[in-house]
C-alpha cells in the first residue's frame, strides 16, 4: 500500500485535506479519508504500508494530453514512445494521445497493432491515434472502422490537417456514426490552417515578420478553417475537435458556436496562452512553432477562453525536432516546440488561474474528449483507478533544455524560472515519477 | 562593434563614424599603391551562401587593400553539397581560426544565428528580405557626398519592399540619419504591417517625384510575376518605371540610385540609366570604402579579441542526443 498523506486532494468536486492509499496491486485507490494512517492503517498491521508525507502539496486526477507528436516510428532521433512518456509522466500526464503523423504514418490496422511493441515500457498510457485519410493526402479515407475496432477514437490528419471542404464533411459523416471497441464514440480532431492562406508562413504575420524579413501567416488562415469546421460540424451533427486554437476571432467563433449548441470542442496549447511573435526577434527556431505565436491581444482572447469555457482543454502539441533540424535557418527548420515536461508549470508560474479550472482543462475535460474518462481524469474516491500526480505549488526550477527526459531539446521556455513541480505521478498504482525523478 | 548584423543596432552617431570612417579609407584608395597595413595578420572568410557579385568583390577588395588574409568560401563547392549542415560548417571555418566571418545567405536570420557558433566578428552581407547593412552605409555615404547630409532630405523608395533587405535597412539607415522616407510600391509588394516603420507610404510614383531629393529603384525579380504579386514587367514599368518623361520632373540635383543589377527598360529605362543625376557607380566605389571602414571598425586596433570570450559552443548543449 502506498499512503499519500497530509495533502489537498483536488477534484471536479471539489478539495478538500485529505489522505490517499493507494494498492499497487490492483493499482487502484482503495481509501480516502482525513488521517487515514491513523486509523485504518493501523487496523491492518500486517500489510506493508509505504507513507509519504505530501503535506503541503496537491493530489489532483492526473493529465491528459490530446496532442503529443512522439516520432516514433520514424524519427526516433528526436523522439521515441518510451522518451516522450517519461517526458509526460514528469509533466503529471498519465495518458497521452500519440499523434497519426508518424512515418510511416498511422493510417492502417497493421501500423496501428505495431505501435503495442513500442509502448512496451511506457510511463503512461499512450493512446494511439489515426488518420482520417490514407497517407495523410485527404484523398481516400482511411479505414477508420477498423481502426475503432482496434481502440482508436480520435482521427486527424494533423499537420497540415484536411483542406478539402467536401472530403471534411465526409470525414465527419463516416467518423460520427462509428464505436470504438469500448464503447467509445469517435471524434475528428482538426488542425486549422488554410493552407491557401499560410503557405510559406514561418511566423504570424505582422509586425515582427515585416520587420524580421520572414513570410507570415495569415491569421485569417486559422479563423476561416474553424469557421469552415463550425459550419460543417453544425450541417452534418457530427463531433468535431478543433486543434491548437491561437487567434482571437477563433475563439470567438468556437464560443458563438458553442452557445449554438454545435458539438465542437476546442483546445489551446500552453505557449499559445504564454508567449508571443516578438520572441521570434531573435531568429531563434525554438519559438517556430505551427500556428505560429500570436500577438498580445491574441494571447489575452486565449487566456479569456479558457476562463470562460470556451476552450474545453489545454494541449501541450508536443513537438519534438532534432537539434539538427532546429539549428538550420529559421526558414527552413521545421516547426513545433516541446510541450509535455513544462506544460504544468508554465502554466501555473505564468496564469493567474484557479487551480480546479487549470486542472480541468489538463485533466478530467480532455479525457472526455479523448474517451478516457473511465479510466483517466476521474474523480479521486476509492475504487477509482490511481491515476494521479502530486503537485508541489512551491518548487521552484529552472527548465534546462538537456535536463529534458525527451530526446530533442526544443523548449521554448528555455531557462525560464518556474514555480509549481510535479512530484509524484502514480500511473495504475505505480510511482513512475517520484519526487521530481521518473522512477525507470 | 562586436559584428554587423542589424542597422537596426546602430546609432545616429554609430552610422557618422563609420560614414566619416569610410571616408578617410576612399582616399587611401586614390594612392598610387591603394593598401594599407591596418589589418596585417588579421584573417576574413567571406562565406557567401547566395550568389553575388558586387557585394563579394567589394569585400574582397576592402579586406585586401586592409590587408588582411583573406578565405573564399562559397556554398556551391563547399562540403555544403555534402550535406553538411550550416552550423558544422561555420563551426570548421572557426576551428581554423579566423578573425571575421562576412556572410550572404538567402534565409533571413542566419548571420545572427551563426554568431551563437564561433568567436568570429560576424558581417551581415545580406539574409534573407531582413538586412543589408553594408548596401545602407554606402547608400548613406553616396547621399551625403552628393547632397551634403542626409538631415532632411526625402528619400522616395519605389518597388518590391516586401521581399527588399535593403528597403528595410536602408529606410533605418536613412532616417536614423535624419532623412523623411517614403515608400512607394503596389499593395502586393508592401509588407502587411507598416505601421511600426517610420515611413510614410504614397500609391503613386508620379505624385512624388517633383519633392525627392534622392529616388531609390528596387530591383523586380522575375518570379514576383509567377506569385501573382504582379500582372507584368510591363504593367509594373508603365506605373512604377524611372521612364525619361519622369526622369524630367525629377528635380536637377535629385539622385537617382539602384542597388543593382538593375533590370534595364522595367525599373529604369536604358536612356535613363546615364543621366549625370543617376549614381549607381558611385554607389559601387563607396561600397569598398565603406567596408574597409566596416572591417577596421570590427577587427582594428583595441577592438575585440575572439579569445576574450568564453566558448559559445558552450552553448549548444546536448547535441550529440541526435
Amino acid at each position: 500500500m502506498i499512503v499519500l498523506r497530509g495533502g489537498t486532494v483536488i477534484d471536479q468536486t471539489g478539495s478538500s485535506q485529505r489522505d490517499v492509499v493507494v494498492d499497487q496491486a490492483t493499482g487502484l485507490i482503495v481509501e480516502i479519508d482525513q488521517d487515514v494512517v491513523a486509523t485504518k492503517a493501523t487496523t491492518h498491521p500486517g500489510e506493508e504500508h509505504q507513507v509519504h508525507d505530501v503535506s503541503g502539496c496537491m493530489l489532483a486526477p492526473g493529465f491528459v494530453d490530446l496532442h503529443a507528436h512522439l516520432r516514433d516510428p520514424g524519427d526516433e532521433a528526436a523522439e521515441t514512445v518510451l522518451s516522450g512518456s517519461r517526458a509526460a509522466a514528469l509533466g503529471g500526464y498519465t495518458a497521452i494521445v500519440a499523434m497519426p503523423d508518424t512515418d510511416p504514418c498511422l493510417d492502417n490496422a497493421g501500423q496501428v497493432l505495431a505501435m503495442e511493441s513500442r509502448k512496451r515500457g511506457a510511463l503512461c498510457d499512450v493512446i494511439v491515434s489515426g488518420t482520417v485519410s490514407e497517407g495523410r493526402q485527404g484523398q481516400q479515407l482511411a479505414p477508420m472502422a477498423e481502426l475503432a475496432g482496434l481502440g482508436v477514437s480520435t482521427f486527424t490528419d494533423c499537420g497540415s490537417g484536411i483542406q478539402d471542404a467536401g472530403f471534411l464533411q465526409r470525414a465527419l459523416e463516416y467518423a460520427n456514426d462509428l464505436v470504438t471497441d469500448s464503447g467509445n464514440g469517435c471524434v475528428i480532431a482538426q488542425p486549422c490552417d488554410l493552407i491557401e492562406l499560410s503557405a510559406g508562413g514561418q511566423m504570424h504575420e505582422g509586425e515582427w515578420s515585416c520587420t524580421l524579413g520572414l513570410a507570415g501567416c495569415l491569421g485569417l488562415a486559422e479563423e476561416l478553417m474553424v469557421g469552415r469546421g463550425i459550419a460543417l460540424a453544425r450541417q452534418t451533427g457530427a463531433r468535431l475537435h478543433l486543434q491548437h486554437l491561437s487567434m482571437a476571432e477563433s475563439f470567438d467563433l468556437v464560443r458563438e458556436a458553442k452557445a449554438a449548441g454545435v458539438p465542437v470542442t476546442a483546445d489551446v496549447s500552453p505557449h499559445h496562452l504564454i508567449l508571443t511573435d516578438q520572441a521570434c526577434a531573435g531568429y531563434d527556431t525554438a519559438f517556430k512553432v505551427m500556428p505560429p505565436l500570436r500577438t498580445d491581444a491574441d494571447v489575452a482572447a486565449a487566456r479569456q477562453a479558457i476562463e470562460d469555457g470556451t476552450i474545453d482543454a489545454i494541449a501541450t502539441g508536443h513537438a519534438p525536432h532534432s537539434p539538427d533540424a532546429k539549428e538550420r535557418p529559421f526558414d527552413q527548420a521545421p516547426a513545433g516546440v516541446l510541450g509535455l515536461e513544462t506544460a504544468f508549470a508554465a502554466l501555473m508560474t505564468e496564469l493567474d488561474l484557479e487551480l480546479d479550472l487549470l486542472l480541468g482543462l489538463l485533466s478530467w475535460q480532455p479525457a472526455e474528449i479523448a474517451g478516457l474518462g473511465g479510466r483517466h481524469g476521474c474523480k479521486l474516491e476509492v475504487g477509482q483507478p490511481a491515476n494521479l500526480v502530486v503537485i508541489d505549488p512551491a518548487k521552484s526550477w529552472t527548465v534546462e533544455p538537456v535536463g529534458l527526459a525527451s530526446r530533442a531539446v526544443n523548449t521554448p521556455f528555455a531557462e525560464r524560472e518556474f514555480v509549481g513541480k510535479i512530484r509524484h505521478t502514480l500511473w495504475n498504482g505505480e510511482f513512475v515519477v517520484e519526487n521530481f525523478e521518473a522512477t525507470r | 562593434m562586436r559584428h554587423l548584423l542589424s542597422i537596426e543596432d546602430l546609432s545616429a552617431d554609430d552610422l557618422s563614424g563609420l560614414l566619416d570612417l569610410a571616408q578617410t579609407f576612399e582616399a587611401v584608395q586614390q594612392r598610387d599603391v591603394p593598401k594599407v597595413p591596418a589589418l596585417r595578420g588579421k584573417t576574413v572568410v567571406l562565406a557567401f551562401f547566395e550568389d553575388s557579385t558586387r557585394t563579394r568583390t567589394s569585400f574582397d577588395l576592402a579586406a585586401r587593400r586592409l590587408s588582411a588574409d583573406l578565405v573564399n568560401f562559397s556554398a556551391g563547392s563547399s562540403s555544403l553539397k555534402k550535406g553538411e549542415s550550416l552550423r558544422d560548417t561555420i563551426e570548421t571555418i572557426d576551428a581554423m581560426g579566423v578573425d571575421a566571418i562576412v556572410i550572404r545567405h538567402a534565409s533571413s536570420g542566419v548571420p545572427q544565428q551563426v554568431t551563437r557558433w564561433t568567436k568570429a566578428a560576424v558581417i551581415n552581407a545580406g539574409d534573407g528580405w531582413h538586412q543589408h547593412p553594408t548596401q545602407a552605409l554606402l547608400d548613406a555615404y553616396t547621399i551625403r557626398k552628393r547632397l551634403g547630409t542626409l538631415e532632411g532630405k526625402r528619400v522616395v523608395l519605389c518597388g518590391d519592399i516586401q521581399h527588399s533587405r535593403v528597403a528595410r535597412s536602408n529606410i533605418q539607415a536613412f532616417t536614423k540619419l535624419g532623412a523623411t522616407v517614403t515608400v512607394v510600391a503596389p499593395r502586393t509588394l508592401l509588407p502587411s504591417s507598416l505601421d511600426h516603420w517610420p515611413v510614410e507610404v504614397s500609391k503613386s510614383l508620379d505624385e512624388s517625384l517633383e519633392q525627392s531629393d534622392v529616388l531609390y529603384l528596387l530591383r523586380i525579380q522575375h518570379e514576383r510575376m509567377g506569385q501573382s504579386l504582379l500582372p507584368s514587367v510591363r504593367e509594373y514599368r508603365a506605373s512604377y518605371g524611372l521612364t525619361t518623361e519622369r526622369a524630367r520632373k525629377l528635380s536637377q540635383d535629385c539622385v537617382i540610385m539602384h542597388p543593382g543589377p538593375m533590370n534595364r527598360g522595367v525599373e529604369i529605362d536604358p536612356e535613363v540609366v546615364d543621366d549625370p543625376r543617376v549614381a549607381v557607380l558611385d554607389q559601387v566605389t563607396a561600397g569598398v570604402a565603406v567596408r574597409m571602414a566596416v572591417l577596421f571598425n570590427v577587427l582594428g586596433p583595441g577592438q575585440f579579441d575572439r579569445d576574450d570570450e568564453a566558448d559559445p559552443a558552450s552553448s549548444s548543449k546536448k547535441r550529440s542526443a541526435a
